[in-house]
């Protein structure tokens, strides 16, 4: 792996299009074109295009792949069928999170997608408990990833593939045609919306991006940065890793129970059977605030004078039009309904405990 | 990038324009630039005390807070009210519209610590 900063196969087109463009996991990314609200918003509502090439995917095969998969995550892969996608996580021993992921059910094989910022720390972690007769390849660096959400994803998704999207469910992928090469993607993202994430070869990047972006003018897709990328997870209570889970969390803290199945074993599991049984002694929960001021990460959550947790993730919610916080609590606090207070520049702005997700709308929950 | 000549600086990217003894403090262009998608501008109250160098208040955007810096010491006697529905004038009208705070000077010999135009613009463009 280098220490260079890594331009993506798209970077000269953000440019071009006037992307703000910052280093982010070792990646040259667009954070924002035209603001993060409009972007935000036009996904939401009509459709919106993201180059999410800088994450990463790992390739496991042989005839143990399952077996090894099995003991690295906590999800169950032996469900998967051919063409399904999990949302899976790895923890180490102490069930801290190592990565969240998604699995991607092969015929012969799974693809894993993981986050960038992990993709060296996950191959090591990886590679270090592979099992004979189970192969680990790295194909970040020959992968690019563009990604198509919101409401009306389909109609420009359609215009680019001879594939039947209309019998396509959710979490599930297809190898197909699209700008006449075939390729894998997947109906899938990170937004709340329905929407669509394409796996280019690098000799098809332009292809595929020009033949995406002339679908979307006719839908007014418009580019998103990774600060609306933020934001629509945020509303999602999508957990990002290295602000709402990494080493010291686990997914039963997190409220990603649902993707612990205990009765596999796995790394952690005793751990975290144990967590689920005796409940965590925090949970991660939406918090709604009043007034305009925002929350950040680190800021202390208060009940009364005592400090009962932190913020993980703030922003204020261009859906919502208010402030709101991912954060821990003592389970006592985490019901939905509590109120609580965060402190915001010495001033402790009253929040209250909300169901999630904050946004309620989202054409894929 | 628009920076006017008759406007004082801070390399912390506030302006500052002066009559008499009062000075009307904004944020520069070049930050306005920078911060899009402004939600909301904390300010003190008129009566309220602030020191040079000091943070007066904060320009929240959906990706993150900044600390606007008071460039000169003394009383708030002006606060522009029509930020706390519009905040994003600042990002439109940054030497206008979107003024901050006016303030009734303490100690004018602060003001030639402050950046002139010329020395500004180098500061931004190098």
């Amino acid at each position: 792996m280098t220490d260079e900063i890594v331009k993506t196969a798209f970077y000269d087109y953000h440019f071009a299009a006037g992307g703000k463009m910052v280093e982010f996991a070792g990646f040259k990314m667009p954070i924002q074109y035209q603001g993060i609200t409009a972007e935000h918003l036009a996904v939401r509502n009509n459709v919106g295009l993201f180059d999410l090439s800088h994450m990463g995917e790992f390739e496991v095969s042989g005839p143990r792949a399952l077996d090894f998969l099995q003991k690295v995550t906590t999800n169950n892969i032996a469900e998967l069928e051919v063409g399904q996608i999990q949302y899976n996580c790895m923890t180490l021993p102490s069930g801290g999170i190592v990565d969240d992921l998604l699995i991607y059910r092969l015929p012969t094989d799974y693809m894993l997608v993981v986050n960038a910022a992990n993709i060296d720390k996950d191959f090591d972690w990886l590679r270090s408990n592979l099992s004979a007769d189970a192969e680990l390849v790295d194909r970040s660096p020959l992968t690019s990833l563009l990604a198509i959400q919101g409401p009306n994803a389909e109609q420009v998704m359609s215009q680019i593939t001879d594939y039947d999207l209309g019998g396509m469910s959710y979490y599930t992928w297809a190898e197909a045609s699209v700008a006449g090469a075939k390729m894998m993607f997947s109906r899938t993202g990170y937004t709340g919306e329905d929407g669509f994430e394409i796996y280019i070869p690098p000799e098809h990047t332009d292809a595929v991006w020009r033949a995406v972006t002339e679908a979307g003018k006719k839908h007014n897709m418009e580019l998103i940065g990774l600060a609306a990328r933020d934001t629509l997870r945020l509303e999602m209570k999508m957990a990002l890793y290295g602000n709402d889970i990494d080493e010291t969390t686990t997914p039963i803290e997190a409220g990603l129970s649902w993707i612990v199945k205990l009765d596999k074993d796995f790394i952690g599991h005793d751990v975290l059977a144990r967590q689920k049984e005796e409940k965590p002694k925090r949970r991660l929960v939406c918090l709604e605030l009043e007034g305009k001021a925002i929350p950040r990460q680190g800021y202390d959550i208060l009940d009364g004078d005592d400090v009962i947790g932190s913020v993980t993730s703030g922003t204020f919610s261009p859906s919502l039009q208010k402030p709101i916080a991912l954060g821990y609590v003592v389970r006592r606090k985490a019901k939905s309904g509590t109120r609580v207070s965060i402190v915001i520049r010495n001033k402790t702005i009253p929040a209250t405990v909300v169901k999630p997700p904050f946004y309620k709308n989202a054409s894929h929950k | 990038m628009n920076v006017p000549a008759e406007l004082k600086y801070t390399d912390e990217h506030e302006w500052i324009g002066i009559e008499g003894n009062i000075a009307t403090i904004g944020v520069t262009d070049h930050a306005a630039e920078e911060l899009s998608d402004i939600t909301f501008v904390e300010l003190p109250a008129v009566g309220d005390e602030v020191t040079a160098g000091e943070a007066f208040g904060v320009i929240e955007t959906v990706k993150a807070a900044s600390d606007l810096f008071a460039p000169v010491s003394g009383k708030v006697v002006e606060v522009n009210t029509t930020l706390e529905d519009d905040p994003e004038i600042v990002t439109k009208e940054p030497y206008g519209a979107g003024w901050m705070i006016k303030i009734e000077m303490s100690d004018p010999s602060e003001l030639e610590k402050l950046l002139d135009a010329e020395a500004y613009k180098k500061l931004i463009f190098g």
